[in-house]
């Protein structure tokens, strides 16, 4: 039996879903499981949907794009609605109440990213946020990992800031999990 | 001092050459492989490139290193030679339609970039090569093959472009100014960055013929009369300016090559 | 270097590659979705003592590599479609001159802008008939990151010992994927160079007879003088209009790809000896084929794909021996017109069962598309 994760990431531009599926699959590797990470943007750096896929598998990933996605992140409303309807197929959703309306549902499971990264002091690090919400709350992987990637990639005062965005992720992940 | 001939450079049995009677281009050539001697070139180290057209068929009488390329991409391909290599002597013959018509962009870019070349463009203000068309620096009201009536366009000033562009050293002669002509173009080679000789010359087979100036002679003759030296036009008013081509160095500056630029962001990427 | 894989980016592992294979010459115009080479080259060809050239568009880029390699540097450029299309002229000139680069065509939807961050597969007819004259043209097409590093190696090794221009004609969706892959240490796969002349410089022709068609190339700056020129030329480079001469020069430099053809075309295969139903594919739109082709293999159905490598020359061969056997053939391709299809159905005849699978709208075509079609 293979390990196999396929993964969406979708928000606007500028959010940083794509830097989310990158460590995502930076974090795969050094778990020794293949990656396949694809993007999808419009022609604007700044506003616009941006949408990332990541498939982790310990075999070779043959097709390269998500079929049937286990975890969904929706950082916008567009996004949302664009993939709400993975929840009844089975994908866990994540998605932002900051930006978008919350709902109940089975799969479905809501965390203020944004106003988290407010409170943190930079908007911008919503996106570290929600990776470390995903990982707390899916299992693909572990926090640790996800630490080491960051720890790699950025240097100080970065390294802090994004450390500190991703645990206060996990740990509401956790929380949410206590509650269920 | 002996006479320099630049009989080094000139490939055997090629005499004489393919031009019309009273054409520029063998008189350019000459001044050109003379100033190669004077400058020491060794024909390993030096690489003629030339585009299309008339001027273009310049490389099959030399034996440096050639590059005969496609119309109008003759500074482009330079380009890349020389920042390739930047120890080899780089020097781009085009005429009017490779310089600025077909191939302005990229002698504005070349010229920007101060890119170690000089540049010989033989300027005979139409397309000889295919037969006396309107170029890019032929006259408002000319007769061409193309424009029987009045070319309906102005002619594009070749030496100013070079100087708004960038380039570190603009001369502009003619083979009736054959002495200066030369010193010009030993000067234009000897600089750092990028230099344009323009080479006013005569076309009496197209242009001039076109134009009420069927003998080589008479072209000489109207080219003597249409150049100054660029002191004395200086000193004119603008109505007396009007038609005139100033001759002679034009501009001198010494900026940065592009090979000194880029040994900076090579220091700067290298950490020395 | 880390001890386990790295995610590089397929644009990024084209720009591996080309390093790897020696270059240090790239010269280009940004243009979506290539940029990311030319952005990896900015950075670290300084650092490697090589240069970095932004030129002021893709006449002047393919120019520019022309006249390094002349010069003795391996060089490269990389583009999209619109940019190729203004490269065809003086490919012909590297064509023409027997000059030794690489061009990168990232291809993306067109026509014109079109869908520029989306991709397509529908430059293949431009990479090989979009110039002038007769001439042939190696074209290499990756459908994973690890093919993207691997067939510029090899883009360029083949450039080197043909003395010729070389595609890799990638499409966004690779160009922009992330996977993982273990760049090779220097060394672990093979680099060919040029081979230069010898002997006495003053017999040296640069385009004189030789074996395999190739003559050896000089670099300027050396002893063996060297002229290259856009204009029909004799064995010694210069202007040469007699018939024979001309008849001569075009036959040898197309007879070089006959004598290196075995090492010039590569395809691929999986399962495709007992296919009934074969895919035909380049790219990345392999990897939704071989997806299919397991699923129909789990129905019972014996499928297989036959994957093209190398796009031009064309492998009439391997297309005639797997398609000739199967019962059906499919070619999917992200074009209208059904550029590769046309070519199968050339080789398989009219009687042939190809089918076309096509997208042409940005989108991915899916194994869900592909099986559609059976």
């Amino acid at each position: 039996m293979t390990k196999r994760s396929e993964i969406v990431l979708a928000g606007s531009g500028g959010q940083g879903v794509l830097l989310s599926g990158t460590l995502l699959a930076e974090a795969a590797i050094q778990e020794g499981s293949n990656v396949v990470q694809t993007v999808s943007y419009g022609i604007a750096t700044r506003g616009g949907t941006s949408m990332t896929e990541v498939i982790i598998d310990d075999d070779e990933i043959v097709f390269q794009q998500v079929e049937k996605p286990d975890v969904v992140l929706a950082m916008s409303p567009e996004a949302m609605t664009k993939y709400e309807g993975r929840a009844a197929e089975g994908a866990l959703v994540l998605y932002d109440t900051t930006l978008v309306a919350e709902r109940q549902g089975e799969n479905l499971r809501g965390f203020p990213f944004t106003d988290t990264a407010v409170k943190l002091g930079n908007v911008g690090l919503a996106n570290i946020v929600a990776l470390g919400f995903l990982c707390g709350a899916s299992g693909i992987l572990s926090r640790e990992r996800l630490e080491a990637v960051i720890s790699e990639r950025f240097s100080e005062p970065r390294r802090t800031a994004n450390l500190t965005a991703l645990r206060s992720g996990a740990d509401a992940a956790a929380e949410a999990l206590a509650r269920v | 001092m002996t006479y320099a001939t630049g009989q080094q450079y000139l490939k055997d049995g090629v005499l004489p050459h393919m031009w019309c009677p009273g054409c520029g281009i063998g008189v350019m050539l000459r001044a050109c492989l003379r100033s190669f001697e004077e400058l020491g070139y060794r024909n390993e180290d030096t690489v003629v490139v030339t585009g299309i057209g008339c001027t273009g068929k310049l490389d099959d009488y030399v034996v440096t290193h050639a590059l005969h390329t496609t119309h109008g991409r003759a500074l482009a391909c330079a380009t890349g030679i020389k920042a390739a290599k930047d120890d080899l002597h780089v020097v781009v013959f085009m005429g009017d339609g490779d310089s600025v018509t077909i191939g302005g962009n990229h002698f504005l870019h070349a010229a920007r970039r101060n890119i170690d070349l000089t540049a010989i463009v033989i300027n005979n203000f139409n397309f000889g090569m295919t037969g006396g068309q309107f170029s890019g620096t032929t006259f408002n009201g000319a007769i061409t093959q193309t424009s029987a009536y009045g070319n309906p366009e102005r002619q594009l000033d070749i030496c100013a472009l070079a100087e708004v562009a960038g380039a570190n050293f603009v001369a502009r002669s003619t083979p009736w100014h054959v002495d200066d002509l030369s010193a010009l173009i030993t000067e234009a080679l000897s600089r750092k960055g990028f230099s344009l000789v323009e080479v006013l010359s005569p076309c009496p087979t197209h242009f001039g013929s076109n134009n009420k100036m069927k003998k080589g002679t008479d072209m000489l003759g109207w080219l003597k009369e249409r150049t100054m030296p660029v002191d004395l036009y200086r000193s004119k008013s603008p109505a007396e300016r009007a038609g005139i081509f100033p001759i002679g160095k034009l501009v001198d500056r010494c900026e940065p090559d592009f090979a000194a630029r880029y040994a900076e962001v090579g220091a700067k990427a290298t950490g020395n | 270097m880390k001890n386990y894989a790295s995610l590089l980016q397929g644009n990024e592992a084209m720009a591996q590659g080309a390093l790897y294979a020696g270059a240090r010459f790239y010269a280009g115009y940004p243009i979506t979705p290539s940029s990311e080479i030319a952005q990896e080259c900015s950075k670290v060809m300084p650092k490697l003592g090589g240069v970095y050239m932004q030129m002021e568009d893709e006449i002047a880029s393919m120019a520019a590599i022309i006249g390094a390699s002349l010069a003795g540097v391996k060089s490269f450029t990389a583009t999209s479609g619109p940019g190729f299309s203004l490269m065809q002229e003086n490919l012909g000139l590297a064509i023409m001159g027997e000059v030794p680069c690489v061009v990168i065509d990232v291809q993306r939807s067109g026509p014109s802008t079109g869908l520029a961050t989306k991709p397509a597969q529908s430059d293949i007819m431009q990479i090989r008939w979009g110039r002038h004259g007769d001439q042939e043209l190696i074209a290499l097409s990756p459908s994973s990151v690890g093919e993207c590093f691997s067939l510029t190696v090899e883009a360029f090794n083949l450039a080197e010992k043909l003395r010729t221009p070389v595609v890799v004609a990638a499409d966004e969706i690779v160009a922009h994927m992330r996977e993982n892959i273990l760049i090779p240490e220097p060394g672990e796969v093979e680099v060919f160079d040029r081979r230069k002349p010898t002997g006495d410089p003053a017999a040296y022709l640069p385009f004189g007879p030789a074996p395999d068609g190739v003559p050896p190339i000089s670099s300027y700056g050396s002893d063996y003088i060297m002229h290259v020129s856009s204009s029909m030329h004799g064995p010694d480079g210069y202007s040469n209009n007699g018939p024979d001469n001309a008849a001569r020069q075009i036959a040898r430099k197309n007879s070089k790809f006959e004598h290196h053809r075995a090492e010039i075309v590569k395809t691929r295969t999986y399962e495709a000896d007992d296919a009934d139903v074969l895919f035909v594919t380049f790219g990345t739109v392999t990897r939704a084929a071989r997806a299919a082709a397991r699923t129909l293999r789990e129905s019972g159905v014996r499928a297989g794909v036959l994957q093209l490598i190398t796009v031009w020359p064309f492998a009439e061969e391997a297309v005639a021996e797997f398609g000739g056997r199967a019962k059906t053939v499919v070619v999917p391709e992200m074009n209208y017109h059904g550029q590769l299809a046309g070519e199968v159905k050339k080789v398989l005849g009219a009687g042939a069962d190809v089918r076309r699978v096509n997208s042409w709208n940005g989108q991915i075509i899916t194994p869900r598309d592909i099986l559609r079609a059976i």
